[in-house]
């Protein structure tokens, strides 16, 4: 059993993102994050001897990657969950870490779904039981969710919007987001609907990008060019693949993925002091902040109103700008552990939260399905 | 020579086909089971057996999808009486009017050429 902090994230950074250059591969996004993130940590590529990867547009991507690094030897894990799979590699980096598979892990991810355009990055497999009724997935299966959610708790269109506004508000401080022009609850309310109660506004960016983290044993990762991010604990659930199996639209597996996470950890919601939750759509903020334990089931909405999670408010939430504001490329997951790395450290300028000492990372992916999060903490906490 | 038997999504078909709403129910797991499987999830036992929806549900959850070209359509979650629940549309009214609660009855649609035919619902009087 992989144990509190006994690894650490010694790295982290972003390839490209955005718009990247012509013709570059989901491959080669890859390798300059891993370049980056290695040079982050004072390590080189002879160093790695683990490769944790996922990517819509490599089917073997493990495989891609390793060819391309020349790594034959490295211990590999492709899992591919969508979204989230960068914090479940997180996890299976951690167990082979500590099993001595590996001594130094790269996470990396790729795509350049702006560039090639969304079908060809992420091709959706047929369903006969939805593909007949034309669900604009993502969209509708996270749409329908909202519109349980609305009706059992009362949530308004109104609340949902807070959480767009937020993500704005804090990618206006971060000089890498994608968007730089302000947002209100009006903008998004009479943006163009994509699928009820959502307009363009409440669905993530459709960007290129890429990244990496690097993690090695805490022993080793004392001796690195920066301070270590302990893995305090972490936890999984997948509850269902498509959306008309989900057990109960307004709860997820972030109940089970979060409890395992705060149990590994030793920790309370109350303890954690930056959050990064995968904002693929506002509803996802909403649940994850119930789910998580930062205020009751069905208090979201009202929980985000008046500004709350941006940055003049009282919980740090997303503070890059999350995946509606600053990148999303597909797969966002790795990107809420970049951004949770360099606010425990201290390097995020504008947007840092003060004094922050613990941070929870939580991946979503699929339609609501394959939850995974991820407890870091500054030096304090080992 | 033994018969090869149906494949689950063979046999729903075949169920449409007669116009009838097909489901399978685990006596292991005392419940129902859609989408059709080859076994019943958590038990894992090979125990299905198919009975015939009598056909009324409530909408669970819905949403209009609003398309950059084309008229706006609904996409909904029914829960049908039997204990199951799957994703169809509500037919023979405005996407918009289509609301969480309301009770509704199956039909079979028939897109023609190659396509199987497919479950949609239609507003019920009283269920």
């Amino acid at each position: 059993m992989a144990a509190r902090g006994s690894v650490a994230i010694v790295g982290a950074a972003e390839s490209d993102i955005g718009a990247v250059a012509a013709l570059m591969s989901p491959i080669d996004l890859m390798a300059q994050g891993i370049h980056r993130a290695l040079a982050d940590a004072g390590l080189n590529l002879r160093d790695v001897d683990g490769v944790f990867c996922a990517c819509t547009q490599a089917r073997t991507s493990a495989m891609s990657l390793v060819e391309y690094l020349g790594l034959p030897h490295a211990y590999t894990d492709s899992t591919i969950v969508g979204g989230s799979s960068f914090e479940i590699h997180v996890a299976h980096a951690h167990a082979a870490l500590e099993a001595g598979l590996c001594n130094v892990a790269v996470v990396a991810y790729g795509s350049t779904q702006r560039t090639v355009g969304r079908r060809q990055a992420s091709v959706r497999e047929y369903n006969p039981y939805e593909t007949p009724f034309r669900p604009f997935l993502p969209a509708s299966a996270y749409a329908m969710a909202a519109s349980r959610h609305m009706f059992e708790f009362g949530t308004t269109r109104e609340q949902l919007a807070e959480v767009a506004v937020a993500a704005r508000e804090w990618a206006l401080l971060n000089p890498a987001a994608w968007e730089k022009q302000p947002l209100s609850i009006a903008d998004v309310l009479n943006a163009r609907p994509v699928s009820d109660p959502f307009t363009v506004r409440d669905c993530c960016l459709i960007t290129d990008g890429g990244g990496a983290v690097v993690m090695t044993r805490i022993d080793r990762a004392r001796d690195m060019a920066k301070r270590p991010v302990p893995v305090l604990g972490w936890g999984q659930a997948i509850t269902h693949a498509s959306i008309s199996s989900m057990p109960d639209l307004t709860h997820t597996g972030a109940i089970l993925s979060g409890a395992a996470a705060y149990r590994m950890a030793g920790m309370a919601p109350a303890e954690i002091d930056v959050l990064a939750l995968y904002d693929a759509f506002t509803i996802n903020t909403i649940l994850f902040l119930e789910d998580l334990g930062f205020c009751p089931k069905g208090e979201g909405g009202r929980f985000v109103e008046d500004g709350r999670i941006g940055p003049t408010g009282d919980l740090a939430v997303n503070t890059n700008g999350g995946g509606l504001s600053y990148c999303h490329p597909g797969m966002y997951g790795l990107f809420l552990l970049i951004e949770a790395v360099r606010q425990l450290r201290g390097e995020c300028g504008a947007r840092q939260v003060a004094a922050a000492e613990a941070a929870i990372v939580h991946g979503n992916g699929g339609v609501l399905s394959a939850q995974a999060t991820v407890i870091l903490g500054g030096p304090a906490t080992v | 020579m033994q018969e090869t038997p149906a494949s689950p999504l063979a046999a729903y078909v075949a169920f449409l086909e007669r116009g009838e709403l097909g489901y399978q129910f685990s006596p292991s797991a005392d419940a129902a089971v859609f989408y059709p499987r080859v076994i019943a999830p958590r038990t894992g036992e090979a125990d299905l057996e198919w009975r015939v929806s009598k056909g009324f549900g409530t909408v669970h959850a819905t949403t209009v999808v609003h398309q950059q070209k084309g008229e706006p359509y609904n996409v909904a979650l029914i829960d049908i009486d039997e204990g199951f629940r799957m994703m169809s549309r509500v037919e023979d009214v405005a996407p918009a009017a289509v609301k969480i609660g309301m009770r509704v009855k199956f039909r079979v649609h028939r897109p023609g050429g190659d396509d199987p035919p497919y479950p949609v619902f239609t507003p019920a009087e009283g269920g």
